[in-house]
Order: structure tokens, then sequence, then C-alpha cells
């Protein structure tokens, strides 16, 4: 229960990334230490308690009230330990930090509530971040508008990531599989629907994917494409499809009524109208929803996407 | 002298005028007690509804997810400004310290109403951007958030303004009332540790506090002149606000918790009948504390600020671990061989000793930078933070309102309940608590609303389940305290000056204590915990 296992224990999450081990060794190490340290502190109160109890008969024991040696010795053993473990901890902090050279790149686009990845080869990637095993990737991260951060317990990995700068951060996958990403910065209303996956891929799994990835597949149906994309793309934390109103207006019923915008000019809502709210979303703002503050997805959706959900808005009826 | 003094401060004068104008401590803080217990009712509610909420993995059983993030907020934010941060200086402190220092009252009794009196503004302010909508930034009031959302950020950050003058106020009056007011013969050294404690909180309250008022209103000033300070979009830094926010909040955790430890050393060696051991290095690890203090607030942001900055703040954050580990050793050596009885101050002390160790512990994985990197926002985090103001201060707290309420209102509670209910908190807080510590480092976020469709989900669900189940036996055991409490006020037995049979000062004046404090001049005959030189009898039965 308590060794340094690969998977999943009672205190840590499985190990799926090079520090993660690591990471856990020296988790182990304070643990054990704290165990120590509680088990001392519980034997004194509870052992003096009831051997120093107060009786009727109870005479005054000779005891000092200080004692120089005894101070630094439970000064000096701490300061040790505590130093091992900053030193150990440092270390570790640092490989965390420092990108290897020659990483593979992934842009990460954080905004809320959704994930979106920018490839190399030239395409994007909605909510999950798909990368190859055994290969270290660099994550060079933006916040389209507030603090975010990016987690995933499997690989020990955390970077908060800041408006208006780059931060980075970098991991090394040591397991094919699905890990949760979960935003641990809170970031509004959605904050803790802000997930996706890191899908780990072999090698050769992975050169598939992105084949596939940069080909549109025309034989799924544009109303499934719009589905599929509404989840993804987490349009889902702010448009309902059953009528409710959340951040954002519903998708139900709204096509071909009018929408009623603040300071500008009502509008009907058709395809162009829909690309430029996908594209465009501050230039209409649909009265009741000032405080809605939709980021662009202009460069994060697919052409094809768009059509789909015009496809999938026309369906919800 | 075990009678009930018919002439006290309660009944000296008795309009309601004369409470809301009066310039005696002792009343100033009472009327500070009722005020903090208050909000802490409100905070403990809220609480009580976010841990409902989360006892399914699906969001919006019983709050919507702009409830939930309001009442987190609020949680934070009444417990910390309105609560803790006056708990034990502005209310035990204000009733305690000027009887301690065998002196009349504070230094300025005008600055002290007044600082009551700023408090209810602050506090009236908090209420109305409650009512107006509330606050859903979190207590943190990270920017770019807080600088763009449309819930009542200005009229909270201001409440926070507000009572940060509060705070100064009672810091300066205690100082001068330390340095100048000490009875004769009352040097330095023959000072109890809970005046230390108070005066290294008076300290950071007055050098901290000014940093979060030039923040708040900073940040007020960015959201209504659109002045570029914190907000990107604006060309400002928000990692300046976190380095700003924590340059207050860090050492504010020690305005907190010092004068809980300062209480602690009083309950321990009164009840243990012993000279409390170290009291010098007690006393100078108070100081360290306060000073160390100033200079870890970048622990918490290992996750957003530079590696170089992470390692300095590291390293000074176990140095100040360190004092603290040192002031549990020392009241472990004051129990041994001594003579302990188990009145519920003590049980209180005991649990302090058992709930603090485990919130310092879990601090050293904090500090750790790897270590952090992994637990940094989980509910990790919220156990550890609970785990020292709630298992630390706010139990210690409790204990110094048991071990102090006979001299507060000169009669004795129920001592058979309040021993229930002091077990009861502990077992529930454990239960509360410790799950969080589990699940935090299983990968579970600290403010989420849901936790649905997680690959963790069902064990993250299992031990939402204990945690919430925890909840009710606190909220529990604090319904019987509230009735035995106020029970006691009326129908208590009679307390007499000296019921636990402690040294220090207080306990010399009849209970409650005279308008003026002592009937006549308080002698200094003996040290505050000389107990292996005299003997005092109690004025209760044990």
């Amino acid at each position: 229960m308590f060794l340094n296992a690969t998977e999943q224990t009672t205190w840590l999450p499985q190990q799926a990334s090079t520090v993660a081990s690591e990471v856990d060794s020296l988790f182990y190490f304070i643990y054990y230490w704290t165990i120590i340290f509680l088990a001392i502190v519980a034997f004194c109160v509870f052992y003096f308690s009831w051997k120093y109890r107060n009786r009727d008969n109870t005479k005054k024991l000779k005891s000092s009230s200080h004692n120089t040696i005894l101070e630094v010795t439970w000064t000096f053993i701490p300061f040790v330990l505590v130093m091992i473990v900053f030193f150990w901890g440092a270390g570790t902090y640092m490989k965390m930090n420092v990108i290897p050279y020659g990483a593979m790149e992934i842009n990460v686009t954080a905004q809320k509530w959704a994930w979106n990845f920018k490839y190399k080869e030239g395409f994007a990637n909605p909510r999950d971040l798909v990368v190859p095993v055994n290969t270290p990737i660099k994550l060079v991260m933006q916040s389209q508008d507030v603090l975010h951060s990016f987690y995933v317990p499997e690989f020990r990995v955390k970077m908060d990531i800041i408006p208006n700068r780059y931060m980075m951060t970098w991991f090394e996958a040591t397991k094919v599989g699905e890990y949760d990403l979960l935003c641990t910065e809170y970031c509004g209303a959605s904050h803790s629907e802000m997930l996706g996956k890191v899908i780990v891929k072999s090698q050769e799994d992975y050169e598939d994917w992105v084949e596939k990835a940069n080909v549109i597949d025309e034989s799924i149906p544009l109303v499934e494409v719009g589905e599929t994309a509404y989840k993804k793309h987490a349009c889902n934390t702010c448009h309902s499809i059953d009528g409710s109103s959340m951040i954002g207006p519903s998708f139900k019923g709204i096509w071909n009524t009018m929408a009623e915008h603040v300071s500008t000019e009502d509008k009907l809502v058709d395809e162009n109208y829909i690309r430029e709210s996908i594209l465009y979303p501050q230039k209409h703002i649909v009265k009741g929803y000032e405080n809605g503050n939709m980021p662009s997805y202009k460069g994060l959706i697919k052409d094809r996407e768009i059509e789909g959900v015009i496809e999938y808005i026309k369906s919800l009826k | 002298m075990r009678e009930y003094l018919e002439n006290n401060y309660l009944n000296d004068k008795t309009t309601i005028r004369s409470w809301l104008v009066t310039y005696d401590h002792k009343r100033i803080g009472l009327m500070y007690l009722f005020a903090i217990m208050f909000f802490f009712a409100v905070g403990g509610i809220l609480a009580l509804m976010m841990r409902l909420e989360l006892i399914t993995p699906a969001g919006g059983d019983l709050l919507d997810k702009n409830t939930y993030n309001v009442f987190y907020t609020l949680h934070g934010a009444i417990m910390i400004f309105m609560f803790i941060i006056p708990s034990v200086p502005a209310a035990m402190g204000n009733i305690i310290l000027p009887i301690m220092l065998g002196t009349k009252d504070v230094a300025f009794p005008k600055l002290n109403l007044a600082s009551w009196y700023v408090y209810v503004v602050g506090s009236a302010i908090g209420i109305f951007s409650i009512v107006s909508g509330g606050v859903d930034t979190g207590w943190t009031f990270y920017t770019p958030y807080s600088s763009s959302t449309d819930t009542a950020v200005m009229s909270m950050t201001f409440a926070v303004f507000v009572l940060g003058f509060s705070s100064i106020f009672t810091g300066i009056n205690f100082i001068v009332t330390i340095h100048k007011m000490r009875a004769p013969g009352l040097n330095w050294f023959s000072l109890p540790l809970f005046v230390w404690s108070l005066y290294a909180t008076a300290l950071i309250q007055i050098l901290a506090t000014p940093v979060i008022a030039v923040t708040m209103i900073l940040l007020i000033m960015e959201r209504t002149l659109q002045v570029g300070i914190f907000d990107p979009a604006m060309g400002g830094d928000p990692v300046l606000f976190q380095h700003f926010f924590w340059f207050y909040s860090h050492p504010a955790v020690y305005i907190m918790i010092l004068p809980g430890m300062g209480i602690i050393s009083e309950l321990i060696s009164t009840f243990s009948k012993k000279k409390i051991f170290g009291y010098t290095y007690i006393a100078a690890s108070t100081m360290a504390i306060a000073l160390f203090g100033f200079l870890v607030w970048g622990h918490h942001m290992f996750t957003s600020q530079s590696e170089f900055a992470a390692l300095i703040f590291s390293v000074i954050t176990y140095l100040t671990a360190l004092p603290s580990g040192v002031k549990i050793f020392n009241w472990l050596a004051t129990l041994y061989r001594a003579r302990i009885s188990f009145e519920a101050p003590m049980l209180y002390a005991l649990n302090f000793l058992l709930l603090f160790a485990i919130g310092g512990l879990t601090g050293i994985f904090l500090g750790t930078l790897s270590v952090d990197v992994m637990l940094h926002d989980t509910y990790f985090v919220v156990a550890h933070f609970h785990y020292v103001m709630m298992g630390g201060t706010v139990i210690a707290f409790l204990g110094g309102l048991h071990y102090w309420w006979p001299k507060i209102f000169g009669r004795m509670y129920s001592e058979k309940w309040a021993r229930i209910s002091a077990i009861m908190i502990f077992f529930g807080f454990n239960l509360t608590f410790i799950p969080q510590f589990i699940m935090g480092s299983l990968g579970m976020p600290r403010r989420y609303w849901q936790y649905d469709g997680l690959k963790n989900t069902d064990v993250f669900h299992f031990y939402h389940q204990l945690s919430t189940i925890g909840s009710w036996f606190i909220a529990l055991s604090f319904l019987i305290m509230l009735v035995y409490l106020i029970h006691s006020i009326k129908n208590g037995k009679v307390a007499g000056s000296n019921p636990w049979g402690a040294l220090t000062l207080e306990w010399q004046t009849p209970s409650p204590a005279p308008a003026h404090n002592f009937l006549e001049e308080p002698k200094i005959s003996h040290g505050p915990y000389d107990y292996d030189k005299i003997e005092i009898d109690r004025t209760i039965d044990k």
C-alpha cells in the first residue's frame, strides 16, 4: 500500500511519466517521517496524559523547566531532515522544469472552459491532447482569458497558464492509455467542467492518428460532426441543448429566429450569423447574456466543424 | 473567593447605550466575541451546504454552480477576514490581555472602541456584497478573473480594506499596552506566553495589513478607472497581484495561528500544574515565526513564478517551520512528569497538539518543490489549511473560550457536556479532513463543484461522503456547545476567582472582573508558571 508502486495506491495515482516515480519516492520519504513524528507526538500526549494524570495523592515530581541540549537537539534533527527534503525536492523540481532539448512541441490554448491543442503538422485538436509514448513533449501554453492550470495527476505535472505570456512545461509519458486532464486554477462558473484527456498512443498509432487528423472524413454526416464539435470544443459548458439558460443562450429552437442584441441591430439566426458568432463572438451580444465573455474560436475550429455546428443547431428544434 | 462578584463589568451600567459607547476593553472584547461567533456560524453553514452538494459526484444536487462558487468564496472570506483574524486577538486578547498585565485597560480605549466599529462597518459592507449577489472569485481574489467577473468584487474587496484598519488599530493598541501598561514588577520575561504571542501578532498586523489594503485599492482602481495593474488585457501583470496578495496573506496566517499557540501555552502549563518547559525558547520562536513569516509568501506560487524564486521561498519556508516544531516539543516536554487534569480546556489543548502536528507535518509536503507541483490546488492543500486553521487556531480559540469563560461570565458551563463536545469535535474533524488529504494527493482539484466523469470519480465519491458525514459531526458538537454555554450564563455554578488554580494575574481578581479589573492593585509575587514553587487552591471542585 505504501510502496512506490507504478499502479495507483491509497495515496497516489498511477505513475505514467518519467518524473512520477521520483516525485513519489520523495512523497513517501516525507510520509514516513510524518508518521514517525506523529507517532512521537501521539505517544507523548497519550502516555504522559495517563502516566502523569493528577490524582489526589499525586506528589510534585522534580523536573526541570529548560534544557539547552534538548532544545538544540530537537531543532537540529528536524533541520537536517528538512534540508534533505529541500535539496531532494529542488533537484526533482529542476528536472521537471528544464525542458529536454529537441522535445516535440505542442501549443496549448486554454480558455473558459475548454482546452485546445495545436500541432506542428498544421492542425488543432480540441479537448484531447494526443501524444506518442516515450517521447518528451514540450507544451507551449497560453490563456485567452483568465488564469488556468494544466494538471495531469498521473504525470505529476502542473503548470499555471497566465494570460499574455507563454507558460512552458514538459512531460514524457511512459504508458499507453488515457489520463484525465484537469484545470486546477479557478476560472469561473464552469471551472470543474474544464476537463480533457491526455491520450498516450504508441508511436505507430500516433502516426496513424496524425495522418487521419489531417484528413477530413467526409463520410461522417455533418450533424454528427456538429454534435462532436459541440462537446469537444466545450460549447456545452455555456450553451444548453434543452432550452435551459446557462452562461450563454441555449441552442434549442434558435434556428431561424431573431436574436435580440444589446447595442447592435437584431439579427436572424442563419448560417452566417452562427459562423460569425463562433469566430467573432463579441460582435453581437444577445440580451440577457452581457457577461458571457465568449472567446473567439478563430483558428481553433475547422470549417467543416462550423458547418457541422450549423447543421446541429438546425436539428435542435 | 468562591463567589460571584455582584458589582462587575457586565452590570456596571446596563443600558444598551452604555455598551455601545463603552471604553471598557472587556465589553469591547465581548462585543467582538458575539460578532465573530455570528460570522463563524454563517461561514460554517455555508461550508455544510457545500459539503452536502459534494456528497454526489454530479453537480446541482443542492446548489447550482454559480451558487457553489459564491458559497466557497464567502466561506473563505468570512472565516478569514471576519472570524479567524479578529478571533483570538480582538476578542479573547481584548478581554484578557489588560487583566493579564495587571492594568485597568488598553493604552487607547477610544481607539479600541473605534476598531470594533470599523470592524462592524467592514462586516456590513461584506454583508452588503453578499446580498448584492455575492462574490465568486475565491477568497484569494486572483486577477484577472477578479477584474473581469460581474459579481460584487468591489464591495467585498472594500470590506477587506476596511476590516484591515480594525486589525491595525488592535495591533497598535496591544503593542503600546504591552510596552507601557505592565503592572510594576512585571518584566518582559515574566510575561505570560499568551502576551508574547499577542505582541508578535500585533507586529505582523501593523506591518503586513497595509499591503493588503493597498492591493485591494489597486484592484478597485483597476476595475473602476481601467488602470492596467493586474489585468493583462490592460497591460497589467496577474502574478504581481499574487505577490502582493500573499505578501499580506501569508503573514496573516501567522496572525491567525500565533495567538492560538499563546493560548495553548497557558492551557498546558495550567492544567499540567507544571512550569512551562523552555519559556525563552517558546517566546523566541514566536518572534522568529513573526519575522520569517514575512519572507515565505512565494511558496503559494510554485507553479507560477520563476524556478529561482521558488527555490529561495522553499528553503525559507522550512526555516519557518522549525520554530513551530520547537513549540510542539516544548509543550510535550511540559507534560512530562507533570500533574495533568483533563478539564475541557485541557482536552482542547491536547486536541491542538495532535491536529496541529498533522497540519504542520503536511505543510512539509507542500513546501517541497517537486511534491508541491503535484499537490498544489488540490484537496491536500484544503485539508492542510483546515488542520492548521481549524485544528490549530479554532481549537485553541475554543480552548481559550472554555478556559476564560468563568472569568468572563463568573459561572461554569457543564463540564460533562463540554468534554463530550470537545471529543466529538476531534473525531468529526478528522473524519472530515483526513479523507481530503487522500483524495487531494490522488488528484482531486479544489474549488470543483462537480467531479463526475473522472477516472477516480468512484474513489473521490467515497472520500467526499466520509468528509460530508464528518462535517455533520462537527456541526452537532457546535450545537451542543452553543446550548451548554448559553445555559451556563444564567444557570451555571458560580466559578469564583480562580477555578483552575492558575497563576497568571487575571485569576487574582474576582469573576466576573470588576469594571476596572482589580479591586486592589495586583501584586506580582511569582512568575506566571511557577507551579513548582507555589500552589493555589481552585475555587471550584474538580
